[in-house]
């Protein structure tokens, strides 16, 4: 064919998770007791989205964080959370 | 028919899998199911003779072996599969993918009944339920045209990004003998160069994208019109693509027609009292037909998608009686060619009639398309 056809073709470049931040989805926001919380990381292991992840405080014990940028709120922390420390709260 | 060095008289499973060969495709995949079986058959023992070179994946089943081509034709690749009734009925997710992934599948489909009551010879009804999946949908009449628009069907699947499905009739084309010229390695690769997809639209882990993501109602409809768009917009490709190959390979068959576009073909008087408007193998029977009925012309569409509505209109317009023979039935409504030909021709103030014939292999002879012919005098649908 003579004339360059502009042929198409749907598709996405990689990386559009930086844009989106998917935490807008959730309803509930799992809040983190850090009085409570005995630093088992139960939690992180457990969080389908990688959203929870330890970090060390002043007295240099290990605390439970969220990313609360891409936690969509599905509450398994929460249930999972051997000593109670995790709540879920309403998110809107 | 003027035979030449080059005519071979063989099989048109035969022919169809050598020209395949000749096109090189790097990946293929299929499923033997009647009446497609000699096909892929043929296709396995070069592979296995070492006289060709593409990847043959043995597939689990239709489903497997579609998606396997648009596996390695969303990876850059020239794929090719083959199947039939069932078979593509089982292939039909993957087949609506394949569109809307706009990936250039090539696709011989041997037109058989489907079942049930299970039958293995030849009528479009598998066709016809594939024809809103997006995929250009051309028929052959004979061995020639079916070798040739394979040729065509990946010039034009791989300029446009648009899967082509070839029909052929399933025993009465492929296991049929017929004289052929199958076109050579250096002649298809003067008409329809490598395959190079334009970087960055295929997948590569060097260079990772994502195909065919999820689409919210905000922009899926408008992929849906850019595919209604191109696949009109093909149509004239189609004409010109068809037009360049004819310099390249002429037809071996003496009859010449009034009016050939690619899209259809009109053979007849001038001024004809009725037209029947045909699709595959049974344009021949109507050609042989029509050598005693002077008023009687045959409009044989090759290209169902794109849908070459203007040129049919031009043709049918002043015709006072047009029968429309098909080999598929739309239960509760009418032959699905007949329901889009009406309504691609508003105004037409003549007679139509809608004659279903050889479903599930049923014969057409000279004497039903006599019948029919006479019968046209009467508007509605008839089973022969």
């Amino acid at each position: 064919m003579e004339k360059k056809h502009n042929s198409h073709r749907p598709l996405a470049q990689p990386g559009s998770s930086l844009e989106n931040k998917t935490g807008s989805w959730r309803t509930h926001r799992p809040e983190i007791d850090k009085n409570l919380c005995i630093g088992c990381s139960r939690c992180a292991k457990l969080c389908p989205d990688a959203c929870i992840f330890m970090k060390m405080d002043k007295n240099t014990k290990l605390k439970a964080e969220v990313d609360y940028d891409y936690c969509k709120g599905c509450g398994i922390c929460a249930a999972e959370c051997p000593v109670k420390a995790i709540k879920m709260v309403k998110d809107y | 028919m003027p035979l030449n060095n080059k005519t071979q008289f063989i099989e048109g499973s035969r022919a169809i899998s050598l020209t395949v060969a000749n096109i090189r495709p790097d990946v293929v995949s299929a499923y033997p199911i009647t009446p497609q079986t000699h096909i892929v058959e043929d296709l396995a023992q070069m592979k296995a003779g070492g006289k060709a070179d593409f990847e043959y994946l043995r597939a689990e089943s239709e489903f497997a072996a579609a998606s396997i081509v648009v596996g390695a034709a969303a990876a850059g690749s020239r794929v090719y599969s083959a199947t039939s009734s069932q078979g593509l009925i089982l292939m039909m997710e993957v087949l609506y993918n394949a569109a809307g992934l706009r990936l250039p599948l090539v696709m011989t489909v041997a037109n058989r009944a489907v079942g049930a009551p299970i039958n293995i010879w030849n009528d479009h009804s598998d066709a016809m339920a594939m024809r809103d999946a997006g995929w250009l949908m051309l028929f052959a009449e004979n061995h020639q045209e079916a070798v040739d628009f394979h040729v065509i069907a990946y010039k034009l699947a791989e300029s446009h990004n648009l899967p082509v499905a070839i029909n052929v009739d399933g025993f009465v084309l492929t296991h049929s003998y017929e004289n052929v010229i199958i076109p050579g390695r250096q002649e298809i690769k003067k008409y329809l160069p490598a395959y190079k997809p334009a970087p960055g639209t295929y997948l590569n882990p060097q260079k990772p994208i994502t195909l065919g993501g999820f689409f919210t109602p905000e922009h899926y409809w408008l992929e849906k019109k850019k595919l209604d768009e191109d696949i009109k917009r093909a149509a004239s490709d189609l004409s010109r693509a068809y037009r360049d190959w004819k310099k390249i390979l002429p037809s071996p068959i003496s009859i010449k027609p009034k009016f050939d576009n690619g899209l259809i073909e009109y053979c007849g008087p001038n001024k004809p009292k009725t037209i029947l408007i045909a699709m595959g193998s049974v344009a021949g029977t109507i050609k042989e037909t029509l050598k005693t009925e002077k008023d009687t012309g045959l409009l044989k569409i090759r290209s169902f998608r794109p849908f070459p509505a203007q040129d049919l209109r031009r043709i049918i317009k002043n015709c006072p009686r047009i029968a429309v023979l098909e080999k598929a039935i739309s239960a509760g409504a009418y032959g699905p060619l007949y329901s889009e030909l009406i309504g691609s021709l508003p105004g037409y103030r003549g007679i139509s009639s809608n004659h279903i014939i050889g479903l599930g292999g049923r014969d057409v002879s000279v004497a039903t398309i006599k019948k029919i012919i006479n019968s046209t005098g009467k508007a509605g649908l008839k089973f022969w």
